[in-house]
């Protein structure tokens, strides 16, 4: 039996109070084996789903109002909807989780593969669809592992396969393991990737993967944690599941809690009716900011997201109200920041990633995130100019034109602009390095100019700007 | 090369283009219709002939398609009705100069050192709507300088600005998909898998359609600046497709040569050869002067015109019966119709043949209803290949039919001698083997309907166990759809009659159906309407029925083609042989023939712009002029007419070719009628009634070119179709044809002479598994003579055959073929007899 080595260097769950919709089976050693997902109710909705018509299963989530966990936070059911009645169509599913701060459906892949599984053999049989393709982060080695075991059980079971549980449903789960990349996350990129090709994303339009998806036929792209939602949802019915969170999102969220707190992990959180505050303070949740120090900064769903700060802790875990406030919820990541933390280098750090991970495919975001990290890399390096810290925002609106969105800033009368920004780029990875900028200069530029007036630190791995090639 | 002119759409979608009302057509790309309405919206990846990507981000206009402005790249974007369009906006204007100071940013400032300087799209786009100044003060990217990413073309990665032109091109257009992008974010950068260059016979076009310096081309490297350049638009003419070129010279050399955008003809690509092949006329071995061998030595000497002349003249006043000319493909129109006149009209011999036994019969080229390119093309059409691959024969060609094929949905049956590049997209691929392409061909027609009172000759099987293909490929050609026959000479160890009998038995099925002869010599097409082809006249008129006025006289017999004529002359029955620009000696297949022949007659004249082994044989050597030293005319596969246009000088005393049959016409005492192109023109359009309407001075300008309107006054027969002999050994030859080869244009052109790869003999594997071949070589048996020759795996090789390419260094495979129907030859281990 495989050794769980991932608890000893990360923090993993956390077991709190609350509805357990999807972290039902957390709690046990074995809880990833088919006997043990058999034994407390696994495969229960899929058995309920076989017995109603297709349409039947999916009026029933688009009546749960089950948003994508992915995200976007665009509704499961009236995506499937998009569909045309054309065939072959397929269910992709993205198990590419590497938004920094993100570790949740990695946790869902180790811990309970089953319920994934039958998840997707829902949707399948809802979208009238035969083939499901299950991709998997490339440095996942123990989801990999596990899925790979729990769909060997599965099929043998009679689960996927030829003849599910004894019907005339026959549904095929092939698993891809990608190669390292986070721009495959991003779903084209991801169609892109299992087709056999470099992961860049395809243009919207005309490439949206409801119409011209994999292989260009109609295709499905849901999230880890959306399709671990069916389940449950068929099991139990909408109605119930309508009862945890609010109207507008119902059910939980798993939010991966992470940076200056007391007890980071993932936990499993109603949606809608929490607040930023209560998770970070809370008994139930984090337990208060570490060393009772004060809060500077959070990023509340992902390094994709603009940052917020005190003014917004009493959002409240609702997609809507936090795209208000000028940010998103985004991916389920909580990156919190306490007074300790120097704000260039944590924008530093966020805008390296996406430098980093840019699939280089468009201009703006190829060379505009690495010429900001090039920027950030020299303020910080005390190299700055005084003309650098426009000249970021403005590269800035090179990627994502116009007002970028941000959290409001009440000592400043500075009010908010919502999300989504608007861009230049084929995907939002190259806005996405711009949250951090906008939002770090906004609140925090005294600390930009200070770096700058305060001229090179003896590190040793400055470079001066005059050092260039031209 | 077409150019923005404003067009009315035909059927409209409405939109507004910066506050104006304008019509775009069905579908059309907002970047096209702009272009169309002469707004131009910069653009780096996108390229009209490719599918666009939206890469580059450089065409960001501001579009309000009801839901509010928002910033879309015009190159991805249909126009769809009451679309507002903002070209000019503030918007759009900081989208581009940020794209534009972001493209720059890591872009090094190397202009004045850079081939592309002053020809730049980057430069150019960058003064029209860039920023003017930089911010960038970082270190820039830094990549080793150009790498060789194959023996033509060198790549700079720090120049490329990743614009997937190059990329796009090696996968979606030419289907060799050996150059991509590696690595991410700042870093990526476009580069070949280790071990495997782009070696791709089309790799000239990404050059051409790079938008930076980054790929440079080995002959035009540091060459030349774009503005000490002259240009004037010309027609390839290595093969038969007629690609439209750009030839452009710097001081009297040519230096380099660029595709055009011909909507009808190459949609601006070429193939390497098509594009690298000038270096032969500028770096070959030229002939400069007329030779005349000394009698007494046997060595070719200089002479004077005048007198080279006169021995010609001489040599041509004896029986026509015992003059024979071979050759004349390479020469323009113009050339090959004043040879024609010469030889047929004054001279009186019939003995006239432009193909060197390596085509199909002229009368069957002449005889059938032609198709043009884009009417194979069209989508919904069905395209039928005999013969070769177009890759290897016709490699331009290939690129329209590829696409066509992949990208618009055309229908392909392929009866190949081997499986081709094309294969794999084939609707329908028969496995055929040397002499059988015929019984399929009945086999097909039968089964779609023809009336044929005769059976398929079937003893082997072959075609019955294809009956499944044949059921299909019947069902594509029963005649709802347009059919296009590509013919050509798959196997030179085959007789031609095999092709000849399948083409007739499609005529029989179906009148409409048309054809297109993919026979690979240059202008091979206008000397066969030139009546370089025993039997004929100009214009495709039998020699009978000709109506020449301003002929002296026509032959009074029926000529022989070249492979009799070397016969002929081999057997003491030929004084005096003209090769028209011909190498014989290297082309024809029986080599041990053309000595004998060469040696027998009394007087070899040849004209020719390049030594060759066969002109070091001539008694009297001619020089002409060459590509890009002459204006002409020529005429491609479809018989279109394109121009041929001189560009620099033709060396010393090397002539056009029209010239040299007018003044021995004048040493023979007559006039050929015409001292300027334009009487020769004039008298083409007066005596045929193909050409009557050709307007010869709009020839270069018109987009396209004329084509030639066929209107035959005779029919072919067509009957029973021969059967292959029976098989005697496990394996028939397939002799086929490498682009690379060891021909003139391609061992005088320095960058390509290396470049053919050695002959060796391939068979499918599951033939090498079954015979227990083992090591890379095998011995061949052809008669009673035993080969060793290397052996190559290939999957392409249909089972039961063995194909080697001709003309290649190293084995000979001439030596094996054996001028019957079909060629066996016995294959052993190597070391065994
Ligand atoms: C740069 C980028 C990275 C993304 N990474 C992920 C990811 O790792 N996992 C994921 O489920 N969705 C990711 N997404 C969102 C997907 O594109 C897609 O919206 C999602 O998988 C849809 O599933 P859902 O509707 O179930 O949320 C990413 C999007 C972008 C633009
Ligand atoms: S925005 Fe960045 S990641 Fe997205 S397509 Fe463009 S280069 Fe790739
Ligand atoms: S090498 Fe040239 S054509 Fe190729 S991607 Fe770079 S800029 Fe584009
Ligand atoms: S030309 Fe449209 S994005 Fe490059």
């Amino acid at each position: 039996m495989p050794t769980n080595t991932y608890v000893d260097h990360a923090p993993g769950y956390v077991d709190n109070e609350g509805p357990k919709i999807v972290t039902s089976r957390f709690g046990y050693e074995d809880s990833y084996t088919l006997e043990r997902s058999l034994a407390t109710g696994g495969y229960e909705g899929l058995r309920t789903a076989l017995t109603k018509a297709p349409a039947d299963v999916a009026a029933e989530v688009k009546d749960a109002v089950l948003l994508g966990r992915g995200g976007a936070g665009f509704p499961a059911g009236i995506k499937w909807g998009f569909m045309p009645p054309v065939w072959p169509r397929y269910l992709v599913v993205n198990g590419d989780e590497s938004e920094p701060g993100t570790y949740k459906d990695r946790l869902l892949m180790e811990r309970d593969p089953h319920q994934l599984i039958e998840g997707c053999i829902i949707a399948c049989y809802a979208l009238g669809l035969n083939t499901c393709f299950l991709y998997v982060r490339g440095e996942m080695a123990d989801a990999q592992e596990r899925i790979g075991t729990a769909l060997n059980e599965a099929y043998e079971a009679g689960l996927v396969g030829k003849n599910i549980m004894g019907t005339d449903v026959s549904i095929d789960v092939v698993l891809h393991w990608g190669a390292g990349a986070y721009i495959v996350g991003e779903e084209t990129a991801l169609i892109e990737s299992l087709e056999g090709n470099r992961g860049m994303p395809r243009l919207k339009p005309p490439f949206f993967p409801a119409a011209k998806g994999l292989y260009h036929k109609p295709t499905i792209v849901n999230n880890v944690e959306t399709l671990a939602n069916l389940p449950w949802i068929l099991s139990n019915g909408a109605q119930a599941y309508k009862e945890h969170g609010s109207e507008a999102s119902p059910g939980t969220r798993m939010l991966a809690i992470s940076g200056h707190v007391n007890r980071p992990g993932v936990y499993e959180v109603p949606q809608g009716v929490v607040s930023f505050r209560e998770l970070f303070y809370g008994d139930n949740y984090c337990q208060g900011i570490k060393d009772g120090n004060e809060l500077k900064a959070f990023i509340p769903g992902g390094a994709s997201a603009p940052w917020f700060f005190d003014d917004q802790l009493d959002v409240l875990l609702e997609a809507k109200d936090a795209g208000a406030a000028g940010s998103m919820l985004g991916s389920g990541a909580v990156v919190v920041m306490d007074e300790t933390t120097d704000a260039v280098k944590a924008c530093l750090r966020v805008v390296r990633f996406f430098a980093r991970e840019s699939c280089g495919k468009c201009t703006p975001c190829r060379e505009g995130t690495s010429w900001e990290e090039k920027v950030l890399q020299r303020i910080l390096d005390g190299y700055g100019r005084e003309e650098d810290i426009d000249l970021l925002l403005d590269i800035g609106k090179n990627i994502s034109p116009g007002e970028y969105p941000v959290a409001a800033f009440g000592k400043a009368n500075l009010e908010a602009v919502p999300f989504p920004p608007k861009q230049t780029t084929i995907c939002p990875l190259g806005p996405s390095s711009v949250a951090p900028i906008t939002s770090a200069i906004r609140r925090f530029r005294h600390e930009f100019e200070a770096k700058i007036a305060a001229g090179p630190q003896n590190d040793g791995h400055s470079q001066a700007p005059e050092a260039s090639t031209v | 090369m077409t150019t923005a002119e404003p067009t009315e759409a035909v059927t409209g979608v409405p939109f507004t283009l910066n506050g104006t009302e304008l019509v775009a057509e069905e579908g059309e790309l907002l970047i096209d219709a702009c272009d169309r309405n002469g707004v131009h919206i910069p653009r780096f990846c996108y390229h009209n002939r490719m599918k666009p990507v939206g890469m580059c981000r450089m065409c960001l206009v501001e579009v309000d398609t009801g839901r509010g402005k928002a910033l879309q790249p015009s190159c991805m974007l249909p126009v769809t009705p009451e679309m507002k369009v903002e070209t000019e906006s503030e918007a759009t204007k900081k989208a581009q100069d940020g794209v534009l100071e972001l493209l720059l940013a890591n872009h090094p400032l190397d202009c004045p050192v850079c081939d592309k300087g002053g020809e730049c799209p980057l430069q150019d786009n960058a003064y029209a709507f860039g920023p003017g100044e930089t911010r960038f003060v970082e270190e820039k990217r830094h990549f080793k300088k150009p790498i060789p990413i194959s023996d033509l073309v060198k790549l700079d990665r720090e120049r490329c600005i990743l614009c997937d032109r190059c990329t796009r091109f090696a996968s979606d257009v030419a289907g060799d998909p050996l150059i991509h992008f590696i690595d991410r974010g700042s870093q990526t950068q476009v580069n070949t898998f280790p071990d495997h260059p782009f070696s791709s016979y089309f790799s000239g076009n990404t050059v051409q359609i790079c938008p930076v310096g980054a790929l440079t081309a080995e002959p035009y490297r540091f060459k030349a600046r774009p503005w000490d350049l002259e240009a004037v638009e010309s027609t390839a003419t290595v093969d038969s497709t007629g690609a439209r070129v750009v030839l452009q010279s710097s001081q009297n050399e040519i230096v380099r040569v660029l595709g055009v955008d011909s909507d009808a003809v190459n949609w601006s690509w070429l193939s390497d050869k098509e594009r690298f092949s000038y270096e032969a006329t500028a770096k070959g071995d030229r002939i400069e002067q007329p030779l005349v061998k000394n009698e007494e030595t046997g060595m070719l000497e200089a002479t004077r015109w005048n007198n080279a002349a006169k021995k010609v003249g001489a040599a041509l006043r004896v029986e026509p019966d015992r003059i024979a000319a071979v050759g004349g493909a390479r020469m323009p129109l113009e050339g090959q119709y004043a040879w024609a006149k010469l030889l047929k009209g004054v001279v009186g011999t019939d003995h006239v043949d432009a193909q060197l036994d390596d085509g199909l019969p002229g009368p069957l080229v002449l005889g059938l209803p032609r198709a043009t390119i884009n009417d194979a093309c069209k989508p919904g059409g069905v395209v039928v290949t005999i013969g070769a691959d177009l890759k290897e024969e016709l490699p331009t060609l290939f690129l329209r039919l590829r696409h066509a094929v992949v990208e618009d949905g055309v229908k392909l049956i392929e009866l190949t001698s081997t499986a081709t590049h094309l294969s794999d997209f084939a609707t329908v691929r028969f496995d055929v083997t040397p002499g059988s392409v015929g019984q399929f061909a009945t086999a097909i027609a039968k089964q779609a309907g023809a009336d044929l009172d005769f059976d398929v000759a079937d003893e082997s099987g072959l075609v019955e166990a294809q009956a499944d293909k044949v059921a299909a490929a019947a069902a594509l050609l029963d005649g709802s759809v347009p059919v296009t026959i590509i013919v050509g000479r798959g196997n030179l160890a085959e007789s031609p009659r095999f092709t000849s009998d399948a083409v007739g038995i499609f005529r029989r099925l179906n009148d409409d159906f048309q054809f297109m002869p993919a026979l690979r010599r240059g202008n091979i097409n206008g000397a066969l309407e030139m009546g370089l082809v025993p039997g004929f006249t100009p214009g495709g008129v039998q020699r009978e029925s000709a109506q020449l006025d301003t002929w002296p006289d026509v032959p009074d017999f029926d000529g022989m083609d070249t492979k009799e004529i070397f016969r002929a002359a081999a057997e003491g029955r030929i004084d005096t042989l003209l090769l028209l620009a011909a190498n014989p000696l290297q082309d024809f297949l029986d080599e041990d023939l053309v000595r004998r022949a060469l040696a027998n007659v009394k007087t070899v004249i040849a004209v020719d712009g390049i030594s060759t082994e066969t002109t070091d044989l001539a008694d009297v050597v001619l020089p002409a002029a060459l590509f890009g030293e002459v204006d002409g005319t020529f005429v491609n596969l479809e018989g279109r007419l394109s121009p041929l246009r001189a560009k620099v000088t033709p060396p010393s005393q090397a002539r056009p070719d029209w010239m040299i049959p007018a003044e021995l016409a004048i040493v023979l005492g007559v006039e050929l009628g015409f001292t300027t192109i334009d009487e020769l023109h004039s008298e083409l359009s007066e005596v045929l009634p193909s050409f009557a309407d050709i307007d010869w001075d709009t020839l270069g300008s018109s987009d396209d070119g004329p084509v030639l309107k066929l209107n035959r006054s005779w029919n072919i027969e067509f009957g029973k179709p021969a059967a292959a002999p029976p098989a005697t050994s496990a394996f028939r030859l397939v002799a086929t044809r490498k682009l690379w080869d060891q021909g003139t244009m391609v061992q005088e052109s320095p960058s390509l002479a290396s470049l053919p790869s050695e002959a060796a003999i391939h068979l499918n594997p599951d033939d090498i598994e079954r015979h227990g071949f083992v090591g890379d070589s095998v011995t061949v048996r052809i008669g009673d003579q035993t080969h060793t020759i290397p052996l190559t795996s290939d999957v392409r090789v249909n089972p039961t055959t063995a194909s080697i390419p001709v003309c290649l260094p190293g084995f000979d495979a001439r030596t094996l073929i054996t001028g019957r129907s079909t060629t066996a030859v016995e294959i052993r281990p190597n070391g065994t007899t």
